[in-house]
């Protein structure tokens, strides 16, 4: 079959590779027939996850048709149409037991590898290095998928692929990312970041009765989709956004902040930029943290600082003096997206919101080279690119 | 969590030894004071008699300060102690006036440094080290099953099913008897192998086991389950005790257990809660066995595996 795969920073290649097989009594094999690219996999491209290996096959948002299944799979069926959660997670450990499916304590083994890295191990995750499982993606013609009776949910109806694709990651992720900040009626969210998953992340926290959302960005094809959503936006290279932010909550700062940007935040001030990102270069520090200080920074006292932008490591001058002297409470997490399957796609099929305003370029699997470049330089007006095989 | 038991040198010992290499030392290096304090600078011999008693000391010192085991050195004091006095009883012979004093005196303190190596000698026999090597290994790990704790014991006692998740073992057989034959996955060729006994086995509380015989490597193990707080299931905590000989055995056997013994065991107890919690041990591409310490290091792309070539 052909494949995306990881062939060392900032190159991807369209190779062709063994079809999956069954490895687990568990295990499904859906024969993709939508992939994404996401914010994640341009952590990978620019080489700031550690534990790649020349070869992987990236991608962790997909759905397709099952085509085989385990003697374990009780619930799919071959021709089964389906979409496919990023975290891979077991349904049976105490952290699946609690709704935890990103840190499940069963699908990661390369648990130890983590556990040098991180402490304790979370779950693995398609396509997304050896230190979380060593699984291959779905920038594929085809994918195995472990515990098929826990991760992937059936579509029965007619919704096209692109209304149901996002479900496999960034509309959950925006949704649990306003989640986390516990919107009460009156709330003021501030989002960092403007990519699909602040773009989702802005959309739920509407949904969730939050009086305002400001958007922050620099990009203005991304700031335009979010006041398109009732958004109001900053853009951060024109105004100093801690300012801006006092200003436009008579002083008290945003209720909630949710980063949507992670660990490769782009600083206005070249000199500030320039320091993390040479920090970063020379592994003093994994993650340039700019959106994260400035969400702390900003946040009312005792409010929520939301993360949802993926961190890989270390981060140097964190403002922690500010967090605690001022009551903050910090939420964070890969996205437990087997949570909110059910619900969302309740959502959708009643109209609630249509996830896939967020695709801006339909390319094929075989453009993929191309396709991140666009994405990593947000050519062309480029938001979110789905691939078919 | 590893831990090393090496057998201390018991202090009488420890002190001979110093006193040898002192000894050693300056019969070596001044031969001739040495000859004169002793009274037997009158000997065209002697010269070279203390130099070679000083060769001598050195091999004790070091022997003394360095062995796990140091019986058998003490006992080789005490028979070069016998040469000394049989030395110094000819000196008293041939000699007369202030020299024959000189000699005297320091066979009688000859006499007793002979004592004190025998005593030393005869108490280091008896506190000798029981096993074949003086070297335990001692291996701790721990994990949360969320199962019910009669289910987890259940699982474990039957030792068959431990090669399921415990990847050094090929097989292991049960008899009736509460014995079982263990065989190892080894590099060489012949595998490695021992049979052991339950020690102690109380249900949904606690296994303990140890090889019995000639095993090739002694062992001995210990499994303990408790009920985990919150109603999370299980805590297990598992010992693992083990004296690797020496010699292409004790290789064989170390590069089993692989550079990181204790990551290993907690690789085995994280494949136990797999095969507990969902039926199976978790495989990726990367990592087609499932959780492994070696695999860890040597990751193969996460790319489908080519059938028939899972390596
Ligand atoms: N937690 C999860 O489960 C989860 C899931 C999916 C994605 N993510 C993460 O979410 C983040 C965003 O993903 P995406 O797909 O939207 O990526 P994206 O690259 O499309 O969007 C990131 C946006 O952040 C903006 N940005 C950069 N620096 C900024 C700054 N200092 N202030 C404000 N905005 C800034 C960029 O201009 C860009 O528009 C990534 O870190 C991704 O890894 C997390
Ligand atoms: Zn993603
Ligand atoms: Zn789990």
């Amino acid at each position: 079959m052909k494949a995306n795969c990881w062939m060392g920073r900032n190159t991807v290649e369209v190779q062709e590779v063994p079809d999956p097989t069954i490895l687990n009594a568990h295990d499904a094999i859906v024969r993709v027939t939508s992939t994404a690219i996401c914010g994640s996999d341009l952590h990978l491209y620019d080489g700031y996850i550690p534990t790649m290996k020349k070869g992987d096959i990236l991608g962790h948002e997909f759905m397709g048709e099952v085509v085989e299944v385990g003697p374990e799979v009780r619930k799919l069926r071959v021709g089964d149409r389906v979409v496919v959660p990023f975290p891979i997670a077991c349904g049976a450990c105490g952290a699946c037991e609690h709704g935890m499916y990103s840190v499940c304590e069963n699908s990661n083994p390369n648990a130890g590898m983590a556990e040098k890295l991180m402490g304790h191990s979370p779950a693995g995750i398609f396509g997304y290095s050896h230190m979380l499982g060593g699984y291959p993606g779905g920038q594929a013609e085809y994918a195995r998928v472990p515990f098929a009776d826990v991760g992937p949910i059936k579509i029965e109806d007619d919704l096209p692929d692109e209304q149901v694709l996002f479900l496999s990651d960034i509309l959950p992720t925006g949704w649990m990312g306003a989640e986390m900040c516990d919107i009460k009626p009156g709330d003021v969210i501030a989002v960092w970041g403007a990519g699909p998953v602040g773009q989702f992340a802005i959309a739920s926290a509407f949904l969730m009765g939050a009086e305002r959302v400001i958007s922050i960005d620099r990009f203005p094809y991304r700031l335009r989709k979010a006041e398109r959503a009732g958004a109001e936006t900053l853009d951060y290279e024109k105004v100093d956004v801690l300012d801006a932010l006092r200003d436009m909550t008579a002083g008290r700062g945003p209720d909630a902040c949710i980063d949507a940007v992670g660990m490769e935040a782009h600083h206005p001030a070249g000199v500030a930029h320039a320091y993390d990102r040479a920090r970063q270069a020379t592994r003093m520090e994994t993650d340039r943290p700019h959106a994260l200080r400035e969400a702390i920074m900003s946040c009312r006292n005792g409010g929520v600082v939301s993360v949802i932008g993926v961190y890989g490591g270390l981060i140097d001058k964190f403002p922690m003096g500010s967090l605690m002297n001022r009551s903050l409470t910090m939420r964070s997490g890969q996205c437990h997206v087997q949570r909110y399957l059910k619900p969302l796609l309740g959502r959708i099929r009643n109209g609630d919101i249509d996830p896939s305003f967020v695709i801006s370029h339909r390319m094929r699997l075989q453009d993929a080279p191309r396709a991140y470049e666009m994405f990593k330089h947000k050519q062309d007006e480029c938001n979110k690119i789905v691939l078919t095989p | 969590m590893v831990e090393e038991h090496e057998h201390p040198i018991p202090p009488l010992v420890r002190a001979l030894g110093w006193t040898s290499l002192g000894l050693g030392v300056a019969q070596l290096a001044a031969p001739g004071a040495v000859s004169r304090l002793a009274g037997v600078d009158d000997s065209p011999k002697a010269f070279g008699a203390v130099a070679l008693v000083g060769v001598r000391e050195l091999f004790h010192a070091a022997t003394l300060l360095s062995s796990r085991d140091p019986a058998p050195w003490v006992w080789a004091r005490v028979a070069g102690d016998a040469l000394d006095l049989t030395l110094l009883g000819r000196a008293i012979a041939g000699r007369t006036g202030w020299r024959r004093g000189r000699v005297t005196a320091l066979a009688a303190t000859v006499a007793v440094v002979t004592a004190t190596d025998l005593c030393a000698a005869i108490r280091a026999s008896r506190h000798r080290p029981k096993e074949r090597s003086a070297r335990w290994m001692s291996l701790h790990a721990a994990v949360t099953i969320n199962r019910p704790r009669e289910d987890v014991y259940r699982y474990w006692r039957d030792f068959e099913n431990l090669p399921r998740f415990m990847t050094h073992l090929e097989s292991v057989r049960t008899t009736s008897d509460g014995r079982s034959h263990w065989k190892a996955k080894g590099p060489v060729k012949k595998a490695i192998e021992w049979d052991a006994v339950i020690v102690e086995d109380r249900s949904g509380e606690v296994i303990t086991w140890r090889s019995t015989g000639k095993a090739t490597v002694d062992n001995s193990g210990s499994v303990r389950f408790t009920d985990a707080p919150g109603g999370r299931g299980t805590e297990v905590r598992v010992n693992l005790r083990y004296a690797p000989p020496g010699g292409k055995v004790g290789a064989a056997f170390a590069r089993l257990l692989g550079e990181h013994p204790e990551q290993q065991v907690r690789d085995d107890l994280r494949r136990f809660k797999q095969v507990m919690e969902i039926g199976e041990v978790v495989r990726s591409e990367g990592s087609p066995e499932g959780t492994r310490a070696l695999r860890q290091a040597v990751q193969r792309p996460a790319q489908p595996v080519m059938s028939g070539s899972a390596s």
